[in-house]
């Protein structure tokens, strides 16, 4: 059976199709202002990697904050419920899930079956989201793709007091005035970052095997801060992290087909 | 699919006559010759009522809840009291209401009504500077008379020392002679006997109310519980709303010997905490799609309603009319002052444990399966303690989910991600979304 999940989230827009439990095709574009247009775009690059057409693909499940875009999707799955389902597709012994997204940081409980026990998502503040890190690195001047591999150059701990993006960016500003070292600022950024997610993490309880979904996983800046605050040898996380969510979907529109 | 039969409420329209009258009567007070006074809606009401029959109020909360229930005028009146400069993260009920002022706009009508008097009391940080600067807003000729009630929490969580009792009380014999004073009218006792024992056997009586709603299926859902508990803020000494709580309590009685449930799929019971965002509460006729009735709160509960709490049983109880009615001014000021000191919703102004262990009650004894708490940015004096009561709640075996919101301010509730947040909760509880159109329009 093939069956197809596809996360419409806040920046990118995530297509994933399975054959009988194993990964066909996958895409990814940018979400931007027209989300269907988004949908379709990551769904045909999917499609062309699957080398299959969309008529052969039995069912569509939704998810992502801009699901209710996902005119293809037969059914809709929350998006706790949709990281859960590929935590534990990907890594069967894991008890906990975090996923930090563009917009949200979540933290779940799992059981064996993938089953959602208990969840967090952080309120409305981009403190806790990807958002964050995006902001600073226009602060400091740096890509993305450059931040996290810096942050692990440093062997400082600088605190972060600010509890707020625009706060915590105003800091950064004066970091930078007082010519504080930018690998030892990238690092205090990861950190303040992490903090916020494992409290959200502390607040179910730290369960091992801890996995990681979510586009941030691919920052090694961030993972290495998540680890250490959590005090973990070591992290679970996917080749490809941003697919986990709409992996997730994917997986639920095959038990329910 | 219905499981259990379910009617309207047969005194739902008396309800929102009495409320609409309630508003009606304030606003033409004096095309009647008549007083009009501001206050809180724990303010003791039943003083004022000793100045005559002809003597109307507006209790503060309610009046903002309505404000915010109408969002473009809410919006209007929280612009023009950040306008005056008043911040934004003060306690929106009363930006809702000092905005009414400044707009000099009566969200049922026609101009702002200028109370003659305040008359109200100080439980929460923002109380007593609430009617301070509404009168001044009002001119600056407005008499203002607060009573304090931090006089310590009540049995079985501290002990009822009896100068505790008589600190309230005395404060209201003073307001008497501070009533008569500022309004030139002469005090009348009979009247203000009469209007103390229906503010008691008004507030038993809601608590017994409540009680009906342990049976499974819930006889009332919560949203209608919002349009029903209000008449214990709006003046809970009136002979009028005590009698309609009278007539409430036997038509649910009713519903209950009959088996009428308020949603009749009725599959999973939750509570909630503190007051809701008002201009969203199509959000639990959304919940009661999934089969999730809402059977209360310790707000509704605990607000207009007198309960004791036993610590043996961790049970609440309606606090039981006392054995006689008070003779005298002295007597009906203390036994107010011992009445409203053992409110539940005082209680956890002293500790979160207190709200912990009611809540807990509710929970274990109304047969609830999910606690929501509402981290509310709206209310400095409700919010106290929140997160720690999520955490005793788990302790105690609770399922509990929290959102961010805020009762009177719609700029700080994100309705798509908080449905999403209970969509997920009640996933975890079992219950599956159900296949209807309404969601759609809920999201629009």
């Amino acid at each position: 059976m093939i069956v197809s999940g596809i996360d419409c989230g806040a920046k990118n827009t995530k297509t994933v199709i399975m054959n009988n439990g194993e990964i066909i095709g996958k895409g990814s574009v940018l979400t931007g202002f027209d989300q269907k247009k988004a949908v379709h775009g990551s769904l045909e690059i999917a499609l062309k990697m699957a080398g299959i057409s969309q008529s052969d693909i039995d069912k569509f499940a939704g998810t992502g904050s801009g699901m209710d875009s996902i005119d293809v999707a037969d059914t809709m799955v929350n998006d706790i419920k949709a990281m859960a389902k590929a935590a534990n597709y990907f890594f069967p012994k894991c008890r906990t899930v975090t996923d930090v997204g563009a917009e949200e940081g979540r933290a779940v409980k799992i059981d064996e079956n993938g089953a959602v026990v208990d969840f967090a998502i952080n309120e409305k503040c981009a403190a806790g989201a990807g958002a964050f890190i995006e902001a600073m690195c226009r602060a400091l001047e740096l890509s993305i793709e450059e931040i996290g591999p810096l942050a692990l150059t440093s062997e400082k701990t600088i605190p972060m007091n600010a509890q707020c993006a625009i706060f915590a960016e105003s800091e950064v500003v004066g970091l930078i005035h007082a010519k504080t070292e930018v690998k030892d600022i990238s690092k205090s950024i990861h950190d303040a970052m992490a903090s916020r997610i494992v409290s959200m993490v502390r607040r179910l309880g730290v369960n091992e095997d801890v996995a990681m979904l979510g586009g941030v996983g691919k920052n090694p800046g961030f993972v290495e801060a998540m680890r250490r605050e959590l005090k973990l040898e070591h992290i679970f996380i996917p080749d490809e992290p941003e697919f986990g969510p709409a992996l997730g979907a994917a997986i639920v529109a095959s038990e329910e087909a | 699919m219905s499981t259990y039969p379910t009617e309207p409420l047969k005194c739902w329209n008396k309800a929102k006559e009495l409320r609409e009258n309630f508003y009606a009567d304030y606003a033409a007070a004096k095309e009647r010759g008549g007083l009009r006074w501001m206050g809180s809606a724990w303010a003791f009401d039943a003083v004022p009522r000793g100045l005559g029959k002809d003597v109307y109020t507006i209790t503060g909360e309610p009046y903002a809840a309505s404000c915010a229930f109408n969002r473009p005028v809410s919006a209007e009146f929280l612009k023009a009291s950040e306008n005056y400069g008043f911040a934004r993260d003060l306690c929106s009920y009363m930006r809702n209401y000092w905005g009414s002022i400044l707009v000099n706009k009566y969200a049922f009508g026609g101009e702002y009504p200028k109370p003659d008097f305040a008359w109200t009391q100080h439980i929460c940080c923002s109380h007593g500077k609430w009617y301070q600067n509404a009168c001044e807003l009002e001119g600056g000729d407005v008499p203002l008379y607060v009573v304090d009630v931090g006089a310590g929490a009540y049995p079985p969580f501290e002990p009822i020392y009896e100068h505790r009792v008589k600190y309230v009380a005395d404060q209201l014999l003073d307001g008497i002679e501070w009533l008569e004073k500022v309004t030139g009218r002469t005090f009348d006792d009979e009247l203000f006997l009469e209007a103390a024992w229906n503010d008691i056997r008004s507030t038993n009586k809601w608590a017994e109310i409540c009680m009906l709603n342990r049976t499974v299926p819930a006889p009332l859902d919560e949203k209608s519980i919002y349009a029903l508990y209000v008449f214990g803020t709006l003046e809970k000494s009136s002979g009028a709303f005590a009698d309609f709580y009278d007539e409430l309590y036997d038509e649910v009685k009713d519903r209950v010997d009959r088996g009428i449930a308020a949603v009749g799929n009725e599959k999973l019971r939750w509570m909630s905490d503190t007051q809701p965002p008002w201009g969203f509460l199509n959000t639990y006729r959304y919940i009661e799609l999934w089969g999730a009735v809402s059977i209360g709160s310790i707000y509704t509960y605990g607000l207009t309603g007198m309960w004791l709490y036993d610590d043996k049983t961790r049970d609440l109880r309606p606090r039981p009319l006392p054995d006689k009615k008070p003779g005298t001014r002295e007597e009906a000021c203390t036994m107010l002052a011992d009445w409203h000191l053992s409110k539940p919703e005082y209680q956890h102004f002293y500790s979160p444990r207190y709200k912990i262990d009611m809540m807990d009650a509710i929970a274990r004894n109304w047969k609830v399966d999910g606690i929501i708490l509402h981290y509310n940015r709206g209310c400095e004096g409700l919010s106290i303690g929140i997160a720690e009561t999520r955490l005793g709640l788990i302790e105690k075996g609770h399922k509990v989910m929290t959102y961010e919101g805020n009762m009177g301010d719609e700029r700080e509730f994100d309705e798509s991600a908080t449905l999403n947040r209970i969509e997920i909760f009640l996933e975890t509880m079992g219950l599956q979304k159900p296949v209807m159109g309404h969601e759609e329009t809920l999201r629009q």
